[in-house]
């Protein structure tokens, strides 16, 4: 065979960087996108900080963020917003990319954890700490969501194993579980105090408004952990999308590499609903949508933070300016409307694509 | 490159030692045992629900033996790395599943996997493999397409470019020429001569058994998840054999083209005895 050094066309623009033992191939559409995408999250970040109570003009909020500006500005936008806006950034990054492994994973653009119960199980810990262990440390919650995600994880994956594990059947068995932990929280809520069951209640609409520093920057360093993890384990993930024999044959230690996989998916889900509750739908549509723009076959890591990270920017805010002229509308509320009509298109495209009736 | 020594005094390099294997209650392979010999092409012939499949896929590691031993290179195939095995033994699945939207050049490069690292993930050996690979298996026009538009044959040519690109010594295909029309057949079962005379050891489960007997130099017979026999196909390939294994009644005649045992059935409606 020859092999004199040629190049391979991949049928789009890449760049290839090598540099001593380092060699990365970028394709370049994807990088754009993902770059202009992180460019609007920021922009809608920056923006999001000028509304409240005490609006302020996009000059005010810069001058304050390069450090000059008066004492009150400061307070309102160092101490009360910035945090929230970088809440809505980080935590739609992380959703993106948990939306993503999972989609991956399960090789269906309806496996995201959000759909497949992992979230709702993730919300469930977090109801029976607040009622019934009666906490509302952020770490214990955060730990607890963890736990209930990934034991609702092994659940579904239990109840859908079959000889293996056939994505179809995972999804509907955790529409499934979803909906039985659904009422499992309801039924809690119930029978809690008026006070408690309020709280959860508010918790359960997703507001990433009651963040301060003090949660966030913990959540922060968890942030980055999730990403840098979910970098180092992509070449896995793209194993695993030839599917799992390929994977094996490939040289990955597919049980090792899977559980890895959830855990980093859902540490996700798990740290937005400790910090702010569940915030669905960012996880489903981010992944997807950033796959369309990058015109890539994968279901790019990076891409989906990105948008995932806009989308929620974005979506909050929608949400302090629909409260300037009507009333604060949680995110969480905007993202399940929007994302629910994004649902069903996808579920009447997937079942077209499977021959079924709608 | 692989750092695993080659095949040990005996000159064999895959071995499975009394293999029991099976899903549920059904035994698929019974206390089975099985050589694979350095630098052969090695056809697994067999009716169907023999084991065959089972058999490859056992060697190639995607399933564990529930008793028994899988042998590579004479050291049980559970203490390699995942990753040393992967750059060993590469394995053509029946069916495969290309991720929707993917290009021809993505989908060859995959095959890289075992080769690369966090840090490493286009070398310089990548590209090289990867457009060798396409090269051999006469895509290069076709690197920039998606896999989905292709032909049936083109887009079994680029999983065999993708296990090409793995580099791996032994190649198990696993029914390769399936659903393909016969002059793709031939063209594949062609190229798989080419790899096998640049020094690859092949195996592939194959179920056209005139096929098997024109290019493997090595047979494994087999009838409910046990090796009946192997051999060169001249010696293997009998009408008991095939009375025995297929419960067919066949006169063996040798190829008019390559002399190599030909199997003819009888027709079953005016029934002669063979001479």
């Amino acid at each position: 065979m020859n092999r004199s050094g040629q190049t391979v066309d991949f049928g789009y623009r890449l760049a290839t960087v090598r540099l001593g033992r380092l060699s990365v191939r970028f394709p370049l559409r994807a990088m754009l996108v993902s770059a202009v995408l992180l460019a609007l999250a920021s922009a809608a970040a920056f923006v999001s900080l000028r509304f409240g109570e005490y609006p302020l003009t996009a000059g005010e909020v810069l001058a304050t963020l390069t450090g000059e500006g008066d004492d009150f500005h400061r307070l309102i936008v160092m101490e009360w917003r910035l945090p929230i806006s970088v809440a809505a950034v980080a935590f739609g990054a992380v959703l993106g990319l948990g939306g993503a492994i999972f989609q991956s994973l399960t090789r269906n653009p309806l496996g995201s954890p959000d759909v497949i119960g992992f979230d709702t199980g993730t919300y469930t810990a977090v109801v029976i700490a607040i009622l019934v262990i009666g906490t509302r440390n952020y770490w214990t919650l955060a730990g607890a969501a963890v736990a209930g995600g990934i034991a609702t994880a092994l659940l579904v994956y239990v109840l859908a194993w079959r000889r293996g594990i056939q994505s179809f059947r995972l999804i509907i068995v955790g529409i499934g579980v979803s909906a039985i932990l659904g009422s499992a929280n309801a039924y809690l809520v119930s029978r809690a105090e008026l006070e408690d069951a309020m709280v959860v209640g508010f918790w359960s609409a997703g507001s990433i408004r009651r963040v301060t520093w003090d949660s966030m920057g913990p959540a922060l360093l968890v942030t980055g952990a999730i990403v840098v993890s979910a970098l180092a384990l992509s070449p896995a993930l793209r194993r695993f999308e030839l599917g799992d024999d390929a994977a094996v044959t490939l040289g990955t230690r597919v049980n090792a590499a899977r559980l890895a996989l959830i855990v980093v998916g859902i540490s996700g889900s798990a740290l937005v609903t400790a910090a702010a509750g569940p915030i669905s739908f960012i996880a489903l549509v981010a992944p997807q949508v950033a796959r369309r723009l990058t015109r890539t076959a994968e279901v790019s890591l990076a891409a989906a933070a990105c948008m995932g990270a806009a989308l929620l920017a974005a979506a909050y805010l929608l949400s302090v300016m629909l409260a300037e002229v009507f009333r604060p509308i949680p995110v969480g509320l905007i993202t399940i409307s929007l994302g629910g009509a994004y649902l069903i298109g996808l579920l009447v495209r997937e079942t077209r694509r499977r021959g079924g009736v709608l | 490159m692989s750092n695993i020594v080659s095949a040990d005094a005996t000159g064999v390099r895959l071995e499975a030692i009394e293999a029991t294997l099976g899903y549920n209650d059904t035994t698929v392979l019974n206390k089975l045992t099985a050589q694979i010999p350095d630098g052969a092409f090695v056809a697994i012939i067999g009716p169907n629900g023999c084991g065959k499949s089972t058999l490859l896929r056992t060697f190639a590691r995607v399933l564990q033996p529930a008793a028994g031993r899988v042998l590579l290179d004479g050291k049980s195939i559970r203490n390699y790395r995942t990753r040393e095995v992967a750059r060993t033994l590469g394995l053509l699945p029946q069916t495969s599943l290309a991720p929707e939207g993917i290009r021809v050049a993505d989908l060859v490069a995959r095959g890289r996997a075992p080769h690369q690292g966090i840090f490493s993930q286009w070398s310089r050996a990548d590209q090289e493999a990867v457009a060798a690979a396409l090269a051999a298996t006469r895509l290069t026009e076709l690197s920039g397409h998606l896999v989905d538009e292709l032909s049936g044959g083109q887009r079994q040519r680029v999983w065999i470019a993708l296990l090409l690109a793995q580099e791996t010594p032994i190649f198990l295909l696993d029914e390769p020429t399936t659903f393909l029309d016969i002059a793709h057949q031939y063209e594949l079962l062609d190229l798989f001569r080419t790899f096998h005379e640049a020094g690859k050891t092949i195996v592939a489960v194959m179920h056209d058994i005139n096929q098997a007997a024109r290019y493997a130099d090595h047979l494994i017979v087999m009838h409910d998840g046990a090796v009946v026999r192997t051999g060169p196909p001249d010696e293997v390939l009998t009408t008991g054999l095939i009375a025995e294994v297929f419960d067919l009644s066949v006169l063996v005649v040798p190829d008019p083209v390559t002399g190599t045992p030909t199997v003819v059935p009888l027709d079953s409606r005016s029934p002669r005895t063979t001479g």
